[in-house]
């Protein structure tokens, strides 16, 4: 094999790239991070909080497979809440403020222990190219670094412009500079490319903010953590206060609409709809006289609050303006005024599902470049560009994330078959399997797989194995246990006294009967730790649906393990109609499951689909 | 792998229906209709769950290996009633551990296990690709009208539903209102009362009592009003020698033999300079491709106009005016009027035992799988737990199960809705 610089580089140190560089050279790869400074390594440069429904679920399966980003968000966690406590285990989604300040250092902590894993700082400008093959970078300074695989993790860098009113100028985030060669090199690969936007609202300085006045929402009494391996809070604990807009807040930006970025005009990039500005907000809804405003400090050191749900660009003073009409915000002073910023994307139809494009090999996109937005979904897909750029690069199988198996794999097939339309974030409701996808279960539908693809380091698989032990003895103590139905009625619970008896493990499928019930009736479970407790009721809670998906799951695994060969024409089959041969040119699935979420798909031409790719197989 | 099973011949003519099982529990669901399955094949009286005769049918089984889908497969070759195979797939869906073949599953089955190679399956896919059509038109024609203006009814609101649900457990930090539940079982509970109408068959009945549409079509002035005029027994249409007389379609509806039946009366079929006409014909030529059978009636026997589906009639008009071949009438002496009814009645009773009993009986387990799910889903909601996700997969699993019927919904009609109804965004 040639010998390269590194095996992988990673290009920018946002989420994305920090989870990928820590992905790549967990498993072994030597890797190098390139970002124009250190320091903005791990730089949350929108709101200060990590996870939250469905985003919660994909930090714990990065967490899983040993990534850094759960670890990192509990070290700098200063206020954390459950999402969804009352409703059921599966969608519930954990959530934390975090320091930015902890989050930066903490992150770059990381990093830097990473053993095979080399910072360098500096501008990529271009890429070098052996062929097709993306081959190294070449860096402002005229210097050249070679490797195996290229991940580029650029966020909004790509002819991002930003917005405050009618002023606009290229940029990144506020104070970086957009990669505008790097967007040419890009152009010349002749990627689908579309334009999105985002927005932020302006930030406060919270020493101006009438807290007293303002409703206060603390820290959870028993916090729940992202990392399987955290066991309690690092960072001293705050409240985020509450407040509203009101009638004369909207009346102030109604007057003001035509002077937006947005309603002016100034705007072409498709916003998110379920992170709309203030100006949308009061536009298409307009009976609603008031809108909550969550005001979330960011950091324990820092006086910077981040007034979440009146992101905008409205000129400046109109601003303050409104600003200064909320409750409790009358004097307050904005550091930083809101800004939209508009980006380029590609249209990640074009990639495989190891986020390689398919047309350039070796080089491997992750985070906002491909559509989507937060930095749990960067994150994820940082981890997924990391592990198959490092696997690719000592020539083993693609790791490949399914629908069954994580949020992970809902995102990816998402976006690699339907593409976006609007910023991509997660939701629980993508997931089909959202039961067995539970954000408390990560551990054991990931980490046995990612030890065996070499990306779990010996600290977890040691604490993952000892708690797979005392599950299964838990399981099977509980499965020897014996009740009664009157014994599990007699409890509280809803059953007919004169039914068949059953295992506690049966019977903890009930809804209301749980380890207090069960310990009325057989005290030798209080030897379960709490925390095996948990998972198996909440295994049991949702046995009886998992079991009835199992169908549906069979039937997807199925048409997973028929794969559509790379080159395979689908110009050449006869009987596809020319409609499906478009749609499947740009969706370019690499399996039969794929090929059947794309819309209009029919029974017929999966068949011929089949049938070609097993011709094509046996040919080749 | 499920054990599936579906009627297997096409829409025919043969006095025999074929119910091909293939799969694991092939055998055994063939037992337990006919008590016990011969080796290779004979002949065995199938009995219903009450222990009603069903039919008395020829068995014909096929080891693994060895059957077209390579799985082991039991055919049962019935008579050809409509009844029989209503009754024996209704039995077979009742049973439980089987399902109802999609489109074009069995071929996917012979494909999957080897028994298939790529020239075969391009031949196949044209035959699958009818199959699937020929369901779709069957399930638009039984979902036309005022009840597929029902099923869009279904649709919007078990969308509502799902969103205000998915709204409460996506955006549960945000500005959604908090109880949704009054709402939800409101929805629920009015899409179920429909939908047990219609699985009970009360709708189907509805529209048996309106019957059939055929319609008579054809060249002007080749007599079709006069034909019209002769099958209700009175003058309905009025006739002339005068080309382009009937202008806007004629509806008759009379008892044909037993079967209700509505015939329809069209402009006759040719190019024209007359505004009014040439909008008669163009309805004429929609009301009859709309119809369950159409009556060609020409002069010569390659006269037939439109392009004659494989059902329809070919009718050689005015025989009073010369003998000829095959089905001749005339409208006005009466000649092969009985002939007429006998085919056409033959006819409609094959569609009627074809592809649209399967589809019916289908259409009913659907109906009556989703309506267990949205039961279990409302005892949720009534029962207060709070395990939003436990009732939000409930209605999934309804929707799924019909969505042949209203159409599949994609996560991104129900986050449509949610981000129509509500300010998402903090």
């Amino acid at each position: 094999m040639k010998h390269h610089d590194y095996d992988v580089i990673v290009i920018g140190g946002g989420h994305a790239g920090a989870e990928a560089a820590h992905a790549s050279a967990r498993m072994g790869a030597r890797t190098a991070l390139v970002t124009l400074t250190r320091a903005s390594i791990g730089v949350m440069s929108c709101n200060p909080a990590i996870g939250g429904l469905g985003k919660g679920h994909l930090v714990r399966e990065i967490d899983a497979l040993d990534g850094v980003m759960g670890r990192v968000a509990d070290k700098a966690g200063i206020q954390f809440r459950l999402l969804n406590r009352k409703k059921g285990p599966a969608v519930q989604g954990p959530r934390a403020q975090s320091d930015r300040q902890i989050y930066k250092t903490e992150m770059q902590k990381e990093l830097a222990a990473a053993p095979a894993l080399t910072i360098l700082e500096g501008e990529a400008t271009d890429l070098i190219m052996d062929g097709s093959r993306v081959s190294g970078i070449a860096m402002r300074d005229g210097s050249q670094i070679s490797a195996g695989a290229v991940i580029l993790t650029t966020g909004t860098f790509l002819r991002g412009v930003i917005h405050i009113g009618d002023v606009s100028r290229p940029g990144g985030r506020m104070g970086d500079d957009p990669s505008v060669k790097m967007a040419e090199r890009l152009d010349s690969f002749g990627l689908p490319l579309g334009r999105l936007k985002t927005g932020t609202p302006p930030r406060l300085d919270g020493r101006t903010i009438t807290w007293d006045k303002l409703e206060s929402q603390p820290s959870d009494e028993d916090p729940v953590l992202f990392s399987f391996l955290s066991k309690g809070v690092y960072a001293p604990q705050i409240a985020c206060g509450i407040t509203h807009t009101n009638e004369r807040t909207h009346e102030i930006i109604r007057a003001n609409l035509g002077r937006s970025a947005m309603y002016g005009g100034h705007i072409e990039g498709v916003g998110p709809r379920y992170c709309p500005s203030i100006e949308d907000k009061i536009v298409r809804f307009a009976d609603k006289t008031s809108h909550q405003i969550f005001l979330e400090p960011e950091g324990v050191n820092d006086h910077t609050v981040y007034p979440n749900g009146i992101s905008t660009s409205l000129p400046e003073e109109v601003q303050a303006d409104y600003v200064h009409s909320i409750e409790g915000l009358e004097n307050a002073v904005i550091l930083q005024p809101g800004y939209a910023i508009e980006y380029d994307y590609v249209d990640p139809r074009a990639l495989r599902a190891t986020l390689e494009l398919r047309d350039v090999p070796g080089l491997y996109l992750a985070g906002q470049i491909n559509g989507t937005t937060g930095y749990e979904e960067a994150a994820a897909q940082g981890l997924v560009a990391g592990l198959n750029a490092a696997a690719a690069t000592r020539g083993n199988d693609p790791i490949t994330f399914s629908r069954r198996n994580s949020y992970i794999g809902v995102m990816i097939d998402d976006l690699i078959t339907r593409g976006v339309s609007e910023p991509y974030r997660m939701f629980t409701s993508r997931a089909e399997f959202r039961l067995s996808l539970r954000a408390d279960n990560a551990d054991q539908r990931l980490t046995g797989w990612g030890r065996d693809f070499g990306c779990v380091g010996e600290t977890r698989w040691a604490a993952f194995s000892d708690k797979q032990e005392r599950l299964v003895a838990a399981r099977e103590k509980l499965s020897t246990i014996m009740l009664t139905a009157r014994d599990i009625a007699a409890q509280g619970i809803q059953l007919n006294p004169d039914g068949p008896r059953r295992s506690a493990l049966d019977a903890l499928a009930l809804n209301d009967f749980g380890f207090e019930q069960l310990q009325m009736l057989d005290d030798s479970v209080t030897a379960i730790p709490a925390e095996i407790r948990d998972q198996v009721k909440k295994d049991a809670l949702y046995a009886h649906y998992i079991a009835r998906q199992e169908r549906d799951i069979a039937a997807m695994e199925r048409d997973e393990q028929h794969d559509i060969p790379d080159d395979l024409d689908f110009g050449t089959i006869r009987g596809l109609s020319h409609e499906l041969v478009t749609k499947l040119n740009r969706a370019r699935p690499a399996t039969v499951a794929q090929a059947g979420r794309i819309e209009g798909m029919t029974p017929a031409a999966l068949m011929l689909l089949i049938g070609a790719s097993k011709k094509q197989k046996q040919a080749g | 792998m499920d054990t599936i099973f579906a009627l297997a011949t096409a829409q025919g003519r043969a006095g025999v229906a074929v119910v091909r099982i293939s799969g694991r529990l092939a055998v055994d669901a063939a037992s337990r209709l006919a008590g016990d399955v011969p080796a290779q094949r004979g002949v065995r009286r199938l009995v219903g769950p009450d222990g009603v005769l069903l039919d008395e049918a020829l068995i014909l089984r096929f080891a693994a290996g060895h059957s077209f889908t390579g799985e082991e497969v039991v055919e049962l070759h019935l008579h050809g009633s409509p009844a029989v195979v209503a009754a024996v797939l209704r039995t077979l869906g009742d049973m439980g551990d089987l399902r109802q073949a999609e489109a074009g599953e069995f071929t996917r089955r012979a494909l999957e296990n080897g028994r298939l190679d790529l020239a075969e399956v391009e031949g196949l896919a044209d035959l699958i690709d009818a199959e699937t059509e020929g369901q779709r038109r069957q399930a638009m024609r039984v979902f036309s009208g005022a009840l597929g203006a029902l099923a869009d009814g279904w649709r919007q609101r078990l969308i509502r539903a799902a969103a205000l649900l998915e709204a409460t457990i996506d955006f549960a930090d945000e500005d959604v209102p908090v109880d949704v539940t009054p709402e939800v079982m409101e929805l629920l509970g009015s899409v179920m009362d429909e939908m047990r109408r219609e699985a009970a068959g009360v709708g189907m009945a509805e529209r048996l009592r309106q019957g059939f549409e055929v319609a008579i079509i054809g060249a002007p002035n080749v007599g079709k009003s006069t034909l019209l005029n002769r099958l209700a027994g009175r003058d309905v249409a009025i006739t002339s020698d005068i080309a382009g007389t009937t202008r806007d379609v004629i509806e008759v509806q009379m008892d044909l033999a037993g079967l209700p039946v509505t015939v329809l009366d069209t402009a006759g079929l040719r190019e024209t300079a007359d505004h009014v006409e040439g909008l008669g014909v163009a309805r004429a030529r929609e009301r009859a491709a709309g119809a369950d059978l159409r009556i060609h009636l020409v002069l010569n026997a390659d006269d037939a106009e439109a392009p004659a589906g494989p059902d329809d009639l070919i009718v050689q008009a005015k025989a009073d005016l010369g003998a000829v071949d095959g089905l001749a009438i005339s409208g006005k002496t009466g000649e092969g009027i009985d002939a007429l009814i006998a085919a056409v009645r033959e006819r409609l009773q094959e569609k009627v035992a074809g592809i649209g009993i399967a589809m019916r009986e289908r259409h009913r387990i659907a109906m009556e799988r989703a309506l267990g799910d949205m039961e279990t889903a409302l005892q949720g909601l009534r029962d207060g737990h709070g395990m939003a996700d436990l009732i939000a997969e409930d209605l999934r699993s309804a929707m799924r199960a019909v969505d042949s019927i209203v159409g599949r919904v994609d996560v991104e009609q129900v986050l449509d809705e949610i981000f129509a109804s509500f300010c998402i965004g903090k």
